[in-house]
């Protein structure tokens, strides 16, 4: 067998040891710190787009919630000043039936009050009427006269018929 | 027109080369005839020196240390350059024969015959060679690992150099380990795939330098493929799961393939061995022949030149260009093997943890 071909044993032993010796120290210190290093780089680098995915995301969600909410004031502003046009006319006219009726009310007190007033002057006057005329009557017949029911009846018969000619 | 005067200028210096190397070899008359199959053999097998030239005659080379058990049994320790002090080159009874079947080994005279020491622990070319691959994984790794201290996730990605190995470790991890051995197990035998990888890769590559550093065959010598085939069928039939070796010894075939007598277990058995052997032949006769082909493009100058100054001067061109091109296609092959290796070792440990059949 040509020389080439036949392993040499210092060779061998060399080459064993050199390579064990090789092996276990960048097995140790050298490709996992590179690899592993590279994966955690990889995983982080994942993970930030994971979150800025969910970010955007979220800002959309946002912006959406933003123009609902926009939209909903709108409606519940529009809604409420309708309803507050509503009671304003509303109270405008119970103010204005409530002012009525009591105004109302005071002309009839002032109506009934002047009626009595003027029934209580004209029966005054009458009494005073008749007191004058029957003393000027008195007076005048130099005669007291008493004054009974039916002196006072008479008299008052009388000044009917005068209230009448008048 | 900077393109066409550089390609002049290079043919110039190619063919003046090859003129002044014509002159150098014909000085040299005619008793060295260029071995090929010695200068390849030469190059791409282990020396117990690291040879880098020979000036007229003289070599230059870094002298390695030398450690050998004898065959009685004691230790002896000496540099390779003891062997060039004495005469007839033997140091302490130890000498390297240039021819026989003992070509290259340490050797001594024992009872009067040529044998070959008991154990041969020498820091070989290759050896040294593994040592510089080893060296430099750990500065380039572990260098790149001290970075991703006292940083957490949220740092940034890093840049330049740690960037790049980062870069090549994840390729490798993602889209050969992760996708063959499957997303479930590969965490487990990532670490020695990976290695592997950058071993083979790095192994290449310096086999591809042709001056100190580099320049061993590393990956094209058995031995070192061995360990590493042996290494992968460790880590394939170590972790196998349950239905792994019920397909061995149990497959679903007709039971007259297993049952009197167990054809389909003997061959699934065998299959075991040689998918680890296929693994070391591979890597060893891609690397090998990439060598062993570069090389002999290289002893075409040699022996074009002494055939002639013109003859010399045309094959050179030809053969430069050709070894232009193999080392830019053994660049490309340094990467493929070593891809190849981690990926059919991470489809075998892959196929060592099968899902369980739910039928």
């Amino acid at each position: 067998m040509p020389s080439f071909l036949t392993p040499d044993f210092g060779l061998l032993f060399w080459m064993l040891i050199a390579f064990l010796v090789v092996f276990v120290l960048l097995a140790k210190y050298g490709f996992p710190v590179i690899t592993d290093m590279v994966e955690k780089r990889k995983a982080y680098i994942d993970e930030s787009l994971a979150a800025a995915r969910q970010a955007n995301e979220k800002l959309a969600n946002i912006k959406a919630e933003c123009q609902a909410m926009i939209q909903e004031t709108q409606t519940r502003q529009s809604q409420i000043l309708k309803e507050a046009g509503h009671t304003r006319d509303q109270i405008v006219e119970e103010a204005k039936q409530k002012a009525q009726q009591e105004a109302n009310r005071i002309l009839e007190d002032a109506r009934r009050q002047i009626k009595a007033e003027t029934e209580k002057a004209q029966r005054d006057m009458r009494s005073q009427v008749a007191d004058l005329s029957i003393q000027i009557a008195a007076k005048i017949l130099s005669r007291s006269l008493q004054k009974d029911e039916e002196q006072m009846q008479w008299v008052d018969r009388i000044l009917d018929q005068v209230a009448e000619k008048k | 027109m900077r393109t066409s005067r550089y390609v002049i200028l290079c043919l110039l210096t190619m063919v003046l080369l090859s003129l002044s190397l014509g002159a150098v070899a014909s000085t040299g008359g005619d008793e060295d005839k260029i071995d090929v199959q010695e200068i390849v053999m030469g190059h791409t097998g282990d020396a117990h020196e690291w040879h880098i030239t020979t000036i007229d005659k003289h070599h230059v080379s870094i002298p390695l240390p030398v450690i050998v058990m004898s065959n009685d049994g004691s230790w002896h320790c000496f540099m390779s350059s003891a062997f060039h002090h004495s005469a007839d080159g033997k140091h302490n009874g130890f000498f390297i024969p240039t021819e026989g079947e003992n070509k290259d080994k340490v050797c001594e005279i024992v009872d009067g015959r040529e044998e070959r020491v008991k154990l041969d622990l020498s820091l070989t070319k290759n050896v040294v060679q593994l040592w510089i691959v080893v060296i430099l994984m750990l500065l380039i790794f572990i260098g790149s690992a001290r970075w991703y201290r006292n940083k957490k996730a949220d740092s940034d990605a890093p840049k330049g150099f740690v960037g790049l190995v980062e870069m090549f470790v994840m390729m490798v991890n993602d889209d050969v380990i992760k996708a063959c051995v499957g997303e479930k197990h590969y965490k487990r035998y990532a670490p020695y795939l990976l290695t592997a990888f950058f071993f083979i890769f790095l192994s290449n590559l310096l086999g591809l330098v042709p001056i100190f550093p580099g320049g061993a065959n590393l990956t094209g010598n058995i031995a070192i493929t061995f360990v590493l085939a042996m290494f992968t069928f460790f880590a394939i039939n170590l972790f196998g799961n349950r239905e792994y070796w019920l397909e061995i010894f149990w497959p679903k075939v007709p039971t007259w393939l297993k049952c009197p007598v167990p054809m389909m277990p003997v061959i699934e058995l065998f299959g075991i061995l040689t998918k680890p052997f296929a693994l070391m032949v591979r890597l060893f006769a891609n690397i090998f022949a990439g060598h062993a082909i570069v090389l002999s493009l290289t002893c075409v100058i040699f022996i074009s030149c002494k055939l002639g100054a013109v003859i010399g001067a045309g094959l050179s061109g030809v053969s430069v260009v050709m070894i232009i091109f193999m080392d830019c296609l053994e660049l490309l092959v340094a990467f493929i093997q070593a891809y190849v290796f981690t990926m059919l070792s991470a489809i075998f440990i892959g196929l060592a943890h099968p899902e369980e059949h739910h039928e």
